[in-house]
């Protein structure tokens, strides 16, 4: 598997979430997705990139396109260095929060992506690692 | 921090959202409307969307906030011109926007809106 393409950018406010978007959207774009599937995973990085800022305390987010022979991919990695997810198993439930949001950030970044995983290690931080192929 | 505008017509509220709204925008478009909605005894508000390339949890929670509170506030509150691929995304996300007044296009809005103002005054003339 080759790498592309590789940035990693600041996420420490909510402007910040807003860049994040645009920028997942121009990958993707040049990844050759779909209008559906630059949707899918700019949602997804919304979500994620907003609990990076709120429960995280702010991190950074990779960036990198993939290419796998014929696929290509954008592959995204969120990290912070924030208090950690004690229950990771509930934080990825429908409806499960700890703020006053929905719920659904996780769980609902996770459908949206084709591989999804968390690293969490309380009081050292969270690594969201997620990715779409087209 | 820009603002966005809320034009009035007749006793509807029109918004256009046009930017790419963080989390504080979102915020504040909510309780700019709740006061207009006042202000304005306004009937019935309408959110055009059109503009709008995702719609994550949060700007989804604004949308069911505003038709909620304008629920309370004897207002209908109409989202209209929700891309497709948005609307995929927001299923698959787990938002159903239940709640949330929806149509096509700010014509079908309007008239949406029209109909389920008429047949609340039919609903009060009966009673």
């Amino acid at each position: 598997m080759q790498i592309e393409t590789d940035e990693t950018i600041p996420l420490r406010s909510s402007d910040d979430v807003v860049r994040v978007r645009q920028a997942v959207r121009a990958r993707a774009i040049g990844a050759g997705f779909s209008l559906v599937d630059q949707t899918k995973i700019v949602t997804a990085a919304s979500e994620i990139g907003r609990n990076t800022v709120d429960y995280g305390g702010g991190g950074t987010l990779r960036i990198e396109v993939l290419r796998d022979r014929e696929r290509r991919g954008v592959r995204l990695t969120f990290t912070d260095q924030g208090p950690g997810i004690p229950d990771l198993a509930r934080a990825m439930t429908d409806g499960y929060t700890t703020g006053d949001g929905l719920g659904l950030g996780m769980s609902g970044a996770k459908r949206l992506s084709n591989e999804f995983e968390v690293k969490s290690t309380p009081g050292q931080g969270t690594t969201v690692i997620l990715a779409r192929w087209k | 921090m820009a603002e966005i505008p809320i034009l009035k017509i007749g006793d509807c509220l029109l918004v256009s959202i046009q930017v790419d709204m963080h989390d504080r925008l979102a915020l504040a478009l909510q309780d700019d409307l709740t006061e207009r909605i006042v202000a304005d005894h306004a009937r019935g508000v309408m959110i055009d969307i059109s503009a709008l390339e995702i719609v994550d949890s949060f700007i989804g929670r604004m949308l069911n906030n505003i038709a909620a509170m304008s629920r309370v506030l004897d207002a209908v509150t109409v989202v209209v011109g929700m891309r497709p691929a948005v609307a995929i995304t927001l299923v698959e996300l787990g938002l159903g926007l239940t709640g949330v007044r929806t149509a096509l296009n700010v014509d079908k809005g309007l008239a949406l809106i029209r109909r389920i103002i008429d047949s609340d005054s039919l609903d009060a003339d009966r009673d």
